[in-house]
């Protein structure tokens, strides 16, 4: 079962392998993570994206909230978040494939960011979900090259999981 | 405070947090540091080899429950002190560790001596500092000393680049501000409400010690506690001495090689209440038929050791002295009941021994002659069988009297750990236990110990093998020995007067007692080299992976042949018949 966390972390060289090496060393699966800035230049967000059942969990969480430069560990129920990734994604674009990938890219709300006599870049935003249907779409022309960030998460609503 | 330098900074934030004493060995990245250390009122204890700086410090915290300072060079000094450091960290003991690194501008370039120290122990240190800035150095003492001795205690690591210990600051001692960090030590009232409802209803309950308790200070409480509700006591390796061996509640050690009394009341037991302890593999045996019809209260200040080996019924975050104390003052007096009467019953049945008869001297006849002499010594002990019958053999009732590597289990540790414990102790008597294999990994400490005049006194059970590990290879390898011969070398009476220490030898037990009295009387250090037989064996014995039910006495079944097939058959019943 995939859980999301989300950590507010110091933002300080070092905090990142600090995270990395408890996940190896306690052999948690990360799925993906992302790190990015605050509102505060000393704080930094990340998302985590993190593999097991409860047990695991609470151990991924209790382990996180012991590092000393972790200030803030919580868990993100899907059901209450939004979640969003980006995804850029080069695909062979064939003259005569051109504008059913447009289509589809229409369909999804994406965008087409660069185009080349043999292949176009698109951009995706959305869930992770879409993110994969749209991959799967694409596949049948040819994806050349793929870069995802890996979702970010935010608790809809009042709850706030602040720096 | 006006400007200094970053070396007369650091020796300024060690003298706030109330060091007398650290341990360490200099080098090339030092000598600003070294040089302001010559100044200073700190005494220094020039070791021979950085790791044992890392175990005197550590011996000299456990044993005064102060935190332990030790200091290397950068590069292959710094990972000298890893062994050390891990075996804090596995223990629990607040320790900083300062290590010298290259200059900043150095750092990344493969310069000369030059390691990723904190990258090496981020798995085994509570958290590290790379300084890079001279300005930095009062903040990052201030925290590390916090964070060492805090919360559950542990290793802080500070590397520190030359140019830092060169640079100017204006030295101020700042307030703690770390958002990331607040250790939970207050218990929560409704969690004692239920332990303590839980302990009122429990008909077979079992208190079950570790290291926390020596930490928190909490022995006291943990006994006003057991009385109250008559709750027999085990303690793990880590949490001996917590609780008076010669009280009639007492179960002494549980687990693989704890007495068979503690592991049946364990097994039989329908309440656990553990405190400060982690219900480590070497305690709970085959973790999914331990303690199998038992409610489990669990109270550990880390968080994250709840729910982390077993399933907890009722968890209890915080600090084991306050929960104890919070607890005791809940219950009400139990009478002595029947569970009390059938633990009596096993404690009578199946105490601790051993063959008493033969010419050769017992290990176990050593420590028990040791207890007689001197109840009221300090036991530091290597790793290995000596440290089983160090555990077992004397009479444990002081908590800061036992000091053991028990979660990393460093050979090599007592030696170093003993000079530590003496300084920290110097009126009370520190006996390093010791193996013929163990001592050798540190011997060169002698020097430091004769040198500084610190008059441990190590008591080599000499068996010329590895003992613990020939013991498995006995029972379970067919007594094929592999590598685990050590040919009786060197002769240690030599050795020890080689470095100016007092050698003395007992081949004999008659010479046992005269021997080791002539140690205690002696006021240098002294290494006393004990013959003992390599077949003796830590008895009684849980075969690993086996559930705690199982536990063996090891003379017994080797001598009926049946205890290869009692192993490997592993069925309960055959044991018991076995015992008969």
């Amino acid at each position: 079962m995939k859980h999301t966390i989300a950590l507010i972390v110091e933002n300080k060289p070092g905090v990142l392998v600090r995270i990395a090496a408890l996940f190896s060393r306690r052999g948690f699966n990360i799925d993906s993570l992302t790190v990015g800035a605050t509102d505060k230049p000393d704080r930094a967000r990340m998302t985590i994206s993190v593999d097991g059942d409860e047990v695991v969990l609470e151990q991924v969480t209790k382990q996180l909230n012991k590092l000393i430069n972790v200030i803030r560990v919580s868990e993100l129920d899907p059901a209450e978040s939004v979640e969003r990734e980006l995804a850029i994604i080069k695909v062979a674009a064939k003259k005569e494939d051109r504008s059913e990938i447009m289509q589809i890219v229409s369909v999804f709300r994406a965008k087409i960011i660069d185009v080349s006599p043999r292949s176009m870049i698109v951009e995706v935003t959305g869930s992770e979900d879409k993110v994969e249907a749209m991959v799967r779409l694409l596949r049948q022309f040819g994806i050349k090259e793929m870069a995802r960030t890996g979702k970010v998460s935010m608790v809809r609503g009042s709850r706030i999981v602040g720096p | 405070m006006g400007k200094m330098s970053g070396a007369e900074a650091i020796l300024e934030c060690l003298k706030l947090e109330g060091v007398e004493i650290i341990f360490g060995l200099p080098g090339g990245v030092l000598l600003p540091l070294y040089d302001a250390i010559y100044d200073s009122d700190i005494r220094h204890i020039l070791v021979r080899h950085e790791q044992a700086a890392a175990h005197a410090a550590d011996g000299y915290a456990r044993a005064t429950g102060r935190v332990g300072v030790c200091i290397a060079t950068s590069g292959p000094g710094a990972t000298n002190l890893v062994t050390g450091i891990a075996t804090a960290y596995m223990d629990s003991v607040p320790l900083v560790a300062m290590t010298g690194q290259v200059p900043t501008n150095l750092i990344g370039k493969d310069a000369f001596q030059e390691a990723d120290i904190t990258g090496i122990t981020m798995p085994v240190t509570k958290h590290s500092y790379l300084v890079r800035d001279a300005k930095e150095i009062p903040r990052v003492f201030r925290e590390a000393f916090y964070i060492a001795r805090t919360g559950r205690p542990g290793p802080v690591l500070i590397d520190l680049p030359r140019d830092v210990t060169v640079n100017e600051l204006d030295f101020k001692y700042p307030e703690i501000d770390l958002p990331g960090y607040s250790p939970n030590l207050k218990v929560h009232g409704l969690q004692i409400k239920r332990a303590a409802q839980a302990l009122m209803e429990a008909e077979r309950p079992v208190i079950y010690v570790g290291g926390g308790v020596k930490y928190s200070d909490g022995h006291r409480e943990l006994v006003t506690l057991a009385e109250k509700i008559k709750a027999p006591v085990t303690t793990t390796l880590m949490g001996i001495g917590c609780f008076p061996e010669d009280h009639p509640l007492s179960l002494g050690m549980l687990g693989m090689h704890g007495t068979k009394y503690a592991n049946y009341a364990v097994q039989e037991s329908d309440l656990i209440l553990a405190v400060g302890a982690r219900f480590d593999d070497r305690v709970t045996g085959k973790i999914a038929s331990f303690a199998p019809q038992a409610k489990i209260i669990h109270v550990d200040v880390d968080p994250a050791e709840i729910g982390k080996n077993v399933r907890v019924d009722i968890p209890v975050v915080g600090d084991a002295k306050s929960a104890l104390a919070e607890l005791a003052k809940v219950v009400e007096d139990k009478p002595w009941s029947p569970w009390n009467d059938k633990v009596a019953g096993w404690k009578s049945d199946h105490p601790l021994g051993y063959a008493r008869d033969g010419d050769s001297i017992k290990p176990q006849a050593v420590l028990e002659t040791i207890c007689e002499l001197c109840p009221d010594a300090v036991i530091v002990t290597e790793v290995g069988q000596n440290q089983m019958w160090a555990a077992q053999f004397f009479t444990h009732k002081d908590p800061k009297h036992f000091i053991s590597s028990g979660g990393l289990g460093t050979m090599g540790y007592g030696f170093p750990a003993a000079i530590g414990a003496k300084l920290g102790c110097p009126d009370k008597e520190v006996f390093d236990i010791a193996g013929d294999g163990s001592f050798q990994m540190n011997i060169q400490e002698l020097a430091t110990a004769v040198v500084n005049e610190v008059p441990v006194k190590v008591i080599i059970l000499n068996n010329g093998v590895l003992g613990m590990v020939r013991q498995w290879q006995d029972l379970f390898y067919e007594k094929r020995f592999s590598s685990t011969t050590l040919h009786r070398v060197p002769d240690f009476v030599k050795v020890a007067e080689a470095y100016g220490a007092l050698g003395l030898r007992a081949t004999k037990p008659s010479e046992i007692e005269p021997v080791l009295k002539e140690a205690i009387d002696s006021e240098v250090v002294t290494v006393v080299d004990i013959i003992i037989s390599p077949d003796e064996k830590v008895s009684p014995m849980v075969p690993a992976g086996a559930s705690l039910s199982e536990i063996l006495e090891l003379e017994r079944a080797e001598g009926s042949g049946q205890f290869q097939k009692s192993y490997a058959g592993s069925a309960a019943s055959e044991i018991l018949e076995l015992e008969g």
